[in-house]
């Protein structure tokens, strides 16, 4: 498939060369292009739900190697395996209901079931959801070669009812693509309204005459202030412009135009403004599945101060910014150093670079982001509502099965 | 200079607004210099790894990412192997990016290139003129747009080229990138450019703007602190301009400065400055040792290596600018320093300290060994105990045990380096002897000395290791024993020149040189009250007071310089007439009328005369006498007029007091000596009486002393008249 492999590169050097940027554009722009890679994928009669694991798994682990510092792409390409698996489990408990085998295929799957709750409402395949297992060491460490060729809830099942099922196959193989594609949709349309989801909320968590502190410019701190606004709610902002980007500034500017009474302060400033804050709203990069948060540069110390004034630290996050993974050394391997050039003009300095002249002693780093550990969040908001930082992992645990947490090309792929 | 064709520039003018005509570009992949020699005989610059990765990536890459559609890549030197890299990389399968390679093995220099270019009529609209060693992250669109505005109102702006503040070492006179400063001056308003120098003659200081350029521009900024980043956005009619001048080579050097100079077709070149954005031209070692830390420390970012994550193999940043990449093998007790980058599959021995470098692929790294600052590409085998400092080598490198590499050495392509050699600082070391130079252009050495090893560089690399193998069999090696390869005598510029461009940082006593220099130069020129900027590089010419003491000091000049003419003469026994004409073409040279000449020769003959041997006074007399005899008709040309005589008297006053103090006794003796033999006249010596009447006391010295012999020509003047009465 030429093709594909042609739009493949074209999407992974858009990636590499950071000309998609932000978490929302980044994962909305993934997830269309997942859609068009499964909607061209030819599918066999059998063991289609296998082919397209793979052919997605194949593009994703690309898309990830093009930017993994940007998890957003990982946790999309992730979501859509879950969705794959989700649909040929239901289908396959449909199909395998129909023949009166319901009994077999149930039997791993006994600890959810009631463990889901409305929150997952968003999710329409939601009736087949079942894999609500903790990601085990042995799926982690082996690459486990089967068990991704047949989609694990119906591992028991599937396998001895193989033959008895082969008669649906065809039907089961188009009804699969298109709920997949349909499943996708949704998946693309959540991205979108999760400043709407997120919004809605917040009315529940800012009140009269309040003080809000935040930092740098995020699309969904902005909603989520403003539909706090229309609510009626009078309350202040004060923005820290967010250095070096200064992304604060054009926050203040449109809190400021959309009648919000806006203060912008230095980043500098932020400990001393703290101890008058009601509470502190941020936005995220991602939320790693301990509670921490990857978030831009700054916040950790805006933490520290809300914690050292007892200042609520409230972070907004979209689902598809839940990582399924722990981080590991998140200062350094899921940073981003970008160019000094943000930070000072180089022609005032190249005679500080000279490093011919023995006077080139001069390094600028200039760190993407930051990691706040879990114990300083108060709240993290998501589109399904408010969650405790130790809930995380069980948040996450609904939109990623464990098999998945590993994207890696497998050694033989069928076709 | 010929005319452009109007009918050219019309059509492709009416295509451009016609059609929206996809961006495109030109990358010379051949530098058409030698400065990367030996390494450039046997691997295209475009193709050196630049933090493991072949430059010509990084521009490929930057022009895709700058939104160009279409690349023509030339290729001259080396073209097979740039042409075969292409196609084994991911640029020829892009989507919405064509690379397209041209061919050419008679073009010596980039006008060359760009003429063939305009021959195969594939350029239809604006493009961006890049050598394939530019390393640029800047976004285009900018200029680009500024181009097109300016092109719409005026259609002979063709050009605009990129410029970013960069400050040259105020001590070396150098960028960064081991460039010449350039001066250039700017039209503050409309970002015109109307002079461009980037060969300064430093040491005279001096700048010539010419006097039009002042008067037709109401305000004009000159700046030194400006790079060339060597981006040009050009007009279709450039590689017209280019066809019509055949005379044009280096685009630099000749189109701008052309352009600027002639005023008669009035074509316009504009600067577009950028400041966050980097943009470089790897020009010589030392730009490659500079570009190279830039992306260490990111100032190209996404261009870096962990985002860029070319070939297979992801490369992880870590604390301190370490740039890893997978499969490296490192003992527990090597140290890697920050600031490094080290390839795929290499391994490092025990107790091994490396920082501020480059390592590449596959290379084994013994223990014990000290590297700091190097470049070392793919699979270079170091034995242990070896100290390399600021050095580049080249793959298939074997260094035995204990080498030490002194800063600024290149070893080229399988150069084996013997047990416990040294090899010295700034040497340059080859499989391939050094080339005959040739006295030619610098344009055309290239290709020149090219051809003429053409023959060796077809050969693939194990040909010439077995050929240099066997002849080392029979000569005792350079390189120690058991080496293989042939140190370069230094050339182009010689030692001299050497620490400019090499990898190796300036040797500390050469900046304190330098910055001595400098002082120096500021103190004189505050007596002169010029711009504190002008200082000089040269040592010799310190003896010279400031600019606009320019008279006195073409004085001396010339002085001297009639004085080492005559000197030249006396010695070789040249003729009268021969020395004459001499004078005659320094006289008009330094623009200088008869009554210098008069002086500077007499002062010459005196010298001379002083110089020779004497004993005593009276013998002094009689050397004088002597040369003055001999001499005589080379004055006398120039003592036509008694004003002249007049200044061989004051000058041999001048002498007297200052310079040649053994004469001040002997001043009245030669005097009438000199009347005797006719080299001054009666009136002369009386009008330097008459003249010396006003004078101080202290001038009057000699007037005093020459009072009998004024009072002898007073008297027998006035008995002259008298008898005429």
């Amino acid at each position: 498939m030429p093709d594909v492999q042609s739009l493949v590169n074209e999407f992974v050097n858009q990636l590499k060369t950071r000309k998609i940027e932000g978490s929302q554009a980044t994962a909305k722009q993934t997830a269309e292009f997942l859609r068009s890679v499964i909607s061209q994928q030819r599918v066999p009669h059998t063991n289609q739900a296998a082919t397209l694991i793979n052919a997605v798994r194949d593009v994703g682990e690309q898309l990830i190697a093009a930017n993994p510092v940007e998890l957003a792409v990982g946790n999309i390409v992730r979501r859509v395996l879950h969705i794959i698996r989700e649909e040929d489990h239901s289908l396959t408990t449909a199909a395998v209901a129909g023949l009166g085998l319901t009994a077999a295929s149930d039997d791993e799957n006994d600890v959810d079931r009631d463990d889901h709750p409305v929150l997952s409402a968003a999710v329409v395949a939601a009736a087949a959801r079942s894999t609500l297992r903790p990601p085990s060491l042995q799926t982690l460490l082996e690459d486990m070669p089967d068990s991704a060729a047949i989609p694990p809830p119906s591992s028991s099942g599937g396998e001895s009812e193989g033959k008895s099922r082969s008669v649906d196959k065809g039907s089961i193989g188009r009804k699969l693509k298109h709920d997949v594609i349909e499943a996708v949709n949704e998946l693309i349309q959540d991205i979108a309204t999760c400043y709407d989801q997120i919004a809605e909320q917040a009315v529940e968590h800012i009140h009269q005459n309040e003080v809000i502190l935040t930092l740098g410019s995020s699309k969904t701190v902005l909603e989520f202030l403003c539909a706090a606004k229309e609510k009626k709610r009078s309350f202040k902002v004060i923005v820290s412009e967010g250095a070096p980007r200064y992304q604060g500034h054009l926050l203040a500017k449109e809190l400021a135009a959309r009648g919000l009474q806006t203060t912008l302060i230095t980043d500098s400033a932020i400990f001393a403004m703290v101890s008058r804050v009601n509470m502190v709203i941020v936005g995220a990069h991602a939320v790693m599945a301990n509670g921490g948060v990857i978030a831009p540069v700054g916040l950790n110390m805006v933490a520290l101060a809300a914690q050292r004034h007892a200042v609520p630290f409230v972070v907004l996050a979209g689902s598809h910014k839940l990582c399924p993974l722990y981080p590991h050394n998140p200062e350094v391997l899921l940073n981003e150093l970008r160019s000094p050039s943000e930070l000072l003009d180089f022609g005032e300095f190249s005679d500080c670079m000279d490093s011919a002249s023995g006077a080139g002693s001069l390094h600028v780093v200039n760190p993407t982001f930051d990691y706040v550990p879990p114990k300083f969040v108060s709240l993290f908001i998501t589109d399904t509502g408010g969650h405790n930082p130790s809930y995380m992992y069980k948040l996450i645990a609904d939109y990623y099965s464990a098999d998945d947490l590993v994207v890696k090309r497998r050694a033989v792929t069928g076709n | 200079m010929g005319a452009p064709k109007k009918s050219a520039v019309r059509v492709s003018e009416d295509t451009d607004e016609l059609v929206r005509v996809p961006l495109q570009a030109i990358l010379l992949a051949d530098s058409f210099t030698t400065k990367f020699r030996p390494i450039t005989l046997q691997r295209p610059k475009v193709l050196l790894p630049l933090l493991n990765v072949p430059m010509i990536n990084y521009t490929l890459m930057w022009l895709e990412s700058a939104g160009v559609e279409e690349v023509f890549v030339f290729c001259c030197a080396h073209s097979k192997q740039v042409i075969s890299y292409l196609e084994k990389s991911q640029w020829l399968s892009q989507p919405n990016f064509t690379v397209t390679t041209i061919e050419s093995h008679n073009s010596v220099s980039a006008g060359d290139a760009l003429r063939l270019i305009y021959e195969r009529n594939v350029i239809h609209g604006d493009f961006v003129l890049i050598s394939g060693d530019t390393i640029s992250n800047m976004s285009l669109t900018e200029a680009l747009r500024e181009h097109k505005e300016r092109k719409k109102k005026d259609s002979n702006a063709v050009m605009t080229m990129v410029i970013k503040r960069s400050k040259p070492n105020p001590a070396i006179r150098q960028s960064r990138l081991g460039t010449d400063e350039i001066f250039m001056a700017i039209d503050p308003d409309t970002k015109q450019l109307l002079y461009y120098e980037d060969k300064a003659d430093h040491s005279k200081a001096i700048l010539h703007l010419e006097k039009s350029l002042l008067a037709d521009n109401p305000s004009l900024s000159l700046h030194h602190d400006k790079q060339d980043c060597f981006i040009d956005i050009c007009s279709p009619e450039v590689l017209s301009l280019f066809t019509d001048n055949f005379d044009y080579q280096h685009v630099r050097r000749h189109f701008v400065k052309g352009l600027l100079v002639d005023d008669l077709m009035g074509y316009k070149i504009f600067v577009h400055e950028i400041h966050s954005d980097y943009a470089a031209r790897i020009d010589n070692f030392r730009s490659y040792d500079t570009v190279s830390k830039d992306i260490i420390h990111r100032w190209t970012y996404p261009l870096v290596p962990d985002v860029m994550n070319f070939g297979n193999t992801a490369t992880k940043l870590e604390r301190q600018g370490m740039y890893r990449a997978s499969e490296i093998s490192q003992s527990q007790s090597a140290v890697i320093g920050p600031f490094t980058a080290i390839g795929f599959g290499t391994k490092i021995g025990n107790n091994t300290k490396i920082s501020s470098s480059v390592v590449g692929e596959g290379c084994k790294i013994g223990s014990n060994v000290y590297i700091e600052g190097c470049y070392i590409w793919d699979n270079v085998i170091i034995e242990d105990g070896c100290k390399l400092r600021n050095a580049v080598v080249c793959d298939g490198v074997t260094m035995k045990s204990g080498v030490v590499l002194e800063p600024g050495v290149i070893l080229s392509f399988k150069v084996v380096v013997g047990q416990g050699f040294v090899v010295p600082s700034y040497s340059k070391v080859s499989l391939l002897q050094q080339p005959v130079e040739e006295d030619s252009d610098e344009e055309l050495e290239y290709a020149d000395s090219t051809s003429a090893i053409t023959s060796k560089v077809d050969m693939s690399d194990e040909e010439v290791a077995s050929q240099v193998l066997d002849t080392h069999l029979h000569s005792a090696s350079e390189l120690g024993v058991g080496g293989v390869g042939y140190i370069w005598s230094k050339c182009e510029g010689g030692h001299e020149e050497e620490w400019r461009h090499s990898v190796a940082p300036i040797p500390a006593d050469k900046i304190s040189e330098a910055m001595k220099i400098m002082e120096d130069e500021l103190e004189l020129t505050y007596d002169g009250s010029i711009l504190p900027a002008s200082g000089e590089l040269k040592p010799d010419c310190n003896d010279s007071e400031g600019d606009d003491n320019e008279d006195s000091r073409d004085d001396s000049y010339f002085e001297k310089e009639v004085e080492a003419t005559f000197l030249r003469a006396a010695q070789e026994n040249i003729q009268e007439a021969h020395l004459i004409l001499e004078v005659n073409s320094l006289k008009l040279s330094y623009n200088k009328v008869a009554a210098d000449c008069a002086g500077a020769v007499f002062y010459a003959l005196m010298k001379y005369a002083l110089d020779t041997v004497h004993s005593s006074a009276d013998s002094l007399v009689q050397n004088v006498k002597d040369i003055l005899r001999k001499w005589k008709n080379v004055l006398r040309p120039y003592l036509t007029d008694i004003d002249d005589q007049i200044e061989v008297i004051l000058k041999f006053e001048e002498m007297c007091s200052e310079s040649a103090k053994a004469f001040a006794p002997l001043f009245t003796s030669i005097l009438h000596f000199m009347y005797e033999e006719d080299i001054v006249e009666e009136d002369a010596i009386l009008n330097w009486d008459d003249e010396k009447k006003d004078a101080d006391d202290s001038d009057k010295v000699f007037v005093k002393q020459a009072q009998g012999l004024i009072q002898w020509l007073r008297d027998a003047s006035e008995e002259d008249d008298d008898e005429e009465e």
